[in-house]
This record gives structure tokens, sequence and C-alpha cells, in this order.
């Protein structure tokens, strides 16, 4: 199988070093953001973050020839 | 009506018109062993999507994470971190994983390893570890119907009787519909999940504390500690964190019927795509999180956590909604239970009794046999169910010990020409060996490290040694995929 590209690569680590290897900076309760405790809140807006970086490890990947753009489906 | 009777009606009523358009769905399809396992492999990204998330938002979402944030605090936060992780490692896996579907017309976890690897001894293993890891996930939904059926009548019924006459039902689903079936249920189920999600996680911290904000500034003051690693634990610290996400992110695609579940998409692109819109579906997560502290508040002394949510749904709303409620959580416990045991029942068939023991049976004989093995697996799961009291994380905790052993050999062997059979199986061996004896032995965590993980680290270095030792075969480099294809 073609191995992704070390950009896509890239972009996948990011979540990981985010919510996963950081635990130790970010697993506290103070500055309360939008009345959430810091970790839930870090936790939270990673879920609406990792999707953009999955769109730019998509990207990296058509623009290397990995995969074809995506064709419209028809369901 | 007495409230009990008014909400288990409405569970009831919520259960059978699920299974009426289970049964409809799959009635108009001829049920040949494709059809039944991976829907003729032709469904796009909407059912795909509503499949794999159907498969995904089970009891463990609904009544385990809050069960855990009641009980455990700080530690439940795992679940809001690996979730969008594991479609990360999915965006990379599955997409290749398909284009060997396709081209080997596979259709078990088992079948793939059979095809990389070239033996059959391996894939009947993998599908011996897959179907005996998924037990414990099938007893998790076991339990949560005992459960919501115990709340919902206010303990007017038994956990035992309900559990017993809930499996029923959805062996009784299993047989009729399938794969396609499922995933037209997987849509009732998800739009009642949703709405009660978000409906529970708003209005219970807002009837009680005024907000979320509110809530949260309430256990600050009452339990400040509650909400950071360890939480109210003493060994589930930010090397436990570490080492659980690590491991269930990699492991959430292992399971043999979310890797099974891939096969069921039309293509590689669908698959790519899907994974980078999934981890927006997980912001229900936070919301039972939410619940389950907001219970910890309010009724403090309850026996077990994953009674938290519906106790709390059951004081603070009408019995209809209370219902409501429940069968949501009725048919998150039972669409996936339905696939693991599908899943269960088609490895044991196809990938383990019929190559050891009768090679001659046809395809439809396998059906068959898969058919009555859904019920011995459940009876294993439903005995499992009633004689343990483990809490519903734990449980899938365990599951996920065992099938991330899976990991090496899919992602080498995908993406190495190297790595060989030998070398994945002692590897396999290795880890399960690892996790067996430091779960039986009390000691998960060990030295705060997840018992699956330290599994998993041992597990890749047996299967590196391995393939450093062995001599290189000349055929291996031409070979990728060892193309047995009339044994699959």
């Amino acid at each position: 199988m073609k191995r992704p590209t070390l950009g896509a690569i890239f972009f996948g680590l990011v979540p990981f070093v985010a919510v996963c290897f950081s635990v130790s900076l970010w697993d506290r309760i103070h500055p309360i953001i939008l009345g959430l405790p810091f970790n839930f809140f870090w936790l939270i807006l990673w879920m609406l973050l990792t999707p953009l970086c999955l769109c730019a490890a998509y990207r990296m990947e058509v623009h290397s020839g990995n995969i074809s753009p995506a064709k419209k489906e028809i369901h | 009506m007495t409230p009990s009777l008014i909400a288990l009606s409405m569970i009831a009523g919520i259960i059978l018109i699920a299974s009426v358009v289970g049964f409809y769905a799959g009635a108009r399809h001829k049920m040949d062993l494709e059809q039944w396992t991976v829907g003729g492999r032709g469904f796009g990204l909407v059912l795909v999507w509503l499949l794999m998330a159907g498969e995904v938002y089970t009891t463990f979402t609904f009544l385990g994470a809050s069960g855990w944030a009641y009980s455990r605090g700080g530690p439940a936060l795992y679940i809001l971190a690996y979730m969008p992780l594991a479609y990360v490692i999915s965006f990379f896996i599955l997409p290749p994983i398909w284009e060997v579907g396709r081209k080997y017309r596979l259709q078990t976890q088992a079948d793939f390893f059979q095809i990389r690897y070239g033996s059959k001894a391996l894939s009947a293993f993998v599908a011996l570890v897959g179907v005996v890891f998924i037990i414990p996930y099938l007893q998790l939904q076991l339990v949560g119907l005992g459960i919501i059926v115990e709340v919902s009548s206010f303990g007017g019924i038994h956990r035992t009787p309900a559990m017993i006459f809930a499996f029923a039902i959805v062996a009784a689903f299993v047989f009729t519909s399938g794969v396609r079936g499922i995933a037209w249920v997987s849509v009732i189920k998800d739009f009642l999940l949703l709405f009660a999600a978000v409906f529970i996680g708003i209005a219970v911290p807002y009837m009680y504390f005024g907000g979320i904000g509110k809530m949260f500034a309430a256990v600050i003051h009452a339990r400040p500690a509650h909400l950071v690693l360890p939480g109210a634990t003493k060994n589930l610290g930010q090397t436990w964190f570490i080492s659980t996400v690590l491991l269930t992110s990699f492991g959430f695609y292992m399971w043999p019927q979310g890797f099974g579940s891939s096969f069921t998409a039309k293509s590689s692109d669908t698959l790519r795509r899907n994974a980078v819109v999934m981890p927006l579906y997980g912001i229900t997560m936070p919301l039972m999180l939410f619940v389950g502290l907001s219970a910890m508040l309010v009724l403090p002394n309850l026996s077990n956590g994953d009674l938290s949510l519906l106790t709390i749904v059951r004081k603070s709303f009408p019995a209809w909604l209370l219902g409501l409620i429940g069968g949501a959580g009725a048919l998150t416990a039972m669409v996936p239970a339905a696939i693991q045991m599908l899943t269960a029942a088609t490895l044991f068939a196809k990938n383990l009794w019929r190559p050891i023991f009768a090679p001659t049976m046809s395809d439809q004989q396998v059906a068959t046999l898969a058919r009555i093995t859904v019920l011995v697996i459940t009876a294993i799961a439903l005995i499992f169910a009633v004689y343990s009291s483990v809490t519903i994380v734990s449980l899938l905790l365990l599951g996920y010990a065992g099938v991330t052993q899976f990991f090496p050999g899919v992602v080498l062997g995908l993406f190495s020409k190297r790595v060989n059979g030998p070398a994945v199986f002692s590897g396999i061996i290795a880890g399960i060996s690892a996790v067996t004896f430091l779960m039986l032995t009390r000691r998960d965590p060990w030295m705060g490290w997840n018992a699956g993980f330290v599994g998993l680290c041992l597990n890749f270095a047996v299967v590196a040694t391995v393939t450093v030792v062995l001599p290189r075969r000349a055929s291996e480099d031409t070979n990728f995929f060892a193309a047995k294809v009339s044994s699959i």
C-alpha cells in the first residue's frame, strides 16, 4: 500500500500532541473559559479543531497525488 | 397508569418500531453471506456514516461515560480525548484496508490476516481473539439494557429477566435483517440519542444549578479534585491517561465489527471523508459527562455510577420522557449489540470453524452456523452479565486491551513489506499473555500504565524482533499481499 505523505502524517500528529502527550500542561481547572474548567474546554475545542487538521491532511494527500480529488457521490 | 407502566410502554413501543424498520429494510434484499455481513459492499457516505456512528455510540456513551464522570471524575476525560484521535487513525488506515478488502473480496478482519500473511492458523487465531474480546463489549450492552429496564420500572423488574428478554429481541433482529437492517435502525437510534443527549445534557445542569457554568462552579466549590486527573481514583493519573488514550485510539477500528464495517463502503474516499467529519459527532460526549457530574452533587449516594444518568432523569422529568430517553438508550444498546453478534458469529463460523474443522462447508451452511453461533455467544455474554458487577467503562477497556493487539499486524501489514506471519503471530500472543497476566493478578494499571498498552508495547517489540531475526524470503518483496484468494 502507498504510504501517506509526511505532510499528512504531520497534520495527523497535531491532535495527538494537543490532547494526549501534552496532558500535564492542560489538565487543570483554571482559567475557566465559557464556564468550563480549562481541561474540559481544551478537549472540546480539539473536537472542533481535529476535523480541520484532517481536512489539511486530506489536501496534502490530494496534492501529492496519493488520492484523486473527491468526486461527487450518488446515493 | 403508573409511571413505571408509562415509561416501560414507551420503551417497548420504540423497540417495536425500530424492529419493524429493521425487518423491512433487511427483507428487501436476498440474504446471502455477502449481503448479510457487508451489505453487498454498496453503502454510500450516508449509510456508512450511520453504520459507523451506530456502532460507536453505544451504551458506553450513554450510561458508561456519565457513570465514570459520576464515580471517577477526571479519568473520564480520556473519553473526550480518544474519540477524535481514533478518527485520525482511521483516516490513515481504513482506506487502504478497504482497498485490500475490495481486491480480495474480504468480509471479516480475519480474512485480512489470511490474505496478508497467508496463514490459516493466524487467521483462525485472530478470529478467536476477536470473538473472545467482543464478549465483554456485548456484556456491556446487556448490562446497559438491564439498567434501563430496572430504573424505568422503578425497580419493579429485576435486571436479569430484563436482560434475557431484551437480548431475545436483539437476536431475532440479527437473524432476519443482517447488516442493512441494522444500518437503517441506526438512523432512528441516532436521532433519538442526539435529542436525548442534548436535552438531558443541557436541561439537567440547568434545572439544578441554573446552567452548565454554574454546575461546574458548584463542583469546583464542593470537590475541585474530582475534575482533574486522577479524580476520585488513586491510580488513574496522567501516565494512565496517555497510555489509555493511545490504546483506545489505536484500538478503535481494531474491533472486528468496526474493521468489518469499512468493507460496507462504496469507495475508499467515502471512508476518508467520513473520518474528517466524524469527530464533530462526538460533541454529545461532553454533555454526558456534564450529566454525570450534576448527578454526583444531586444524588451523591448511588451504589453504581452507571445508574446516575437514568436515575437523575427519573427524578427530574415526567414518566413519558423517562420512557423516551430509556427507549433511546435501549436502541443504543441493541444496534451495536446486533452488529457485534453478527460479526462475532461470522468470524467464528467462517474463519475459525470452517477452515479448521469442516473445510467442505458451503457459504449457505456457514450462514446457518453463524446464526446458531449468535445464540451461543449471546448466552455466554448473558451469563457474564448476570454474574459480574464491573462498570461499563471497565468492560470496554478490557475489550480494548485485547483487540488493540491486532494493531501492529494491521498497520505494519499495510505499510511494511518486511513484516511476516510468524512475527505478527508471536506479537499477538505476547501482547495477549501480558494483558491476561497483568489483569488476572490485578496489576492494571501497572506502574501507572494501562495494562493493555503495556501488552501493545511488548507486542510491537516482539513483532520487530522476530521480523529482523527471521531470514527474509525472496517472495515477500514482490508479493505484498499473499493473494491466496481461493481460500477466502
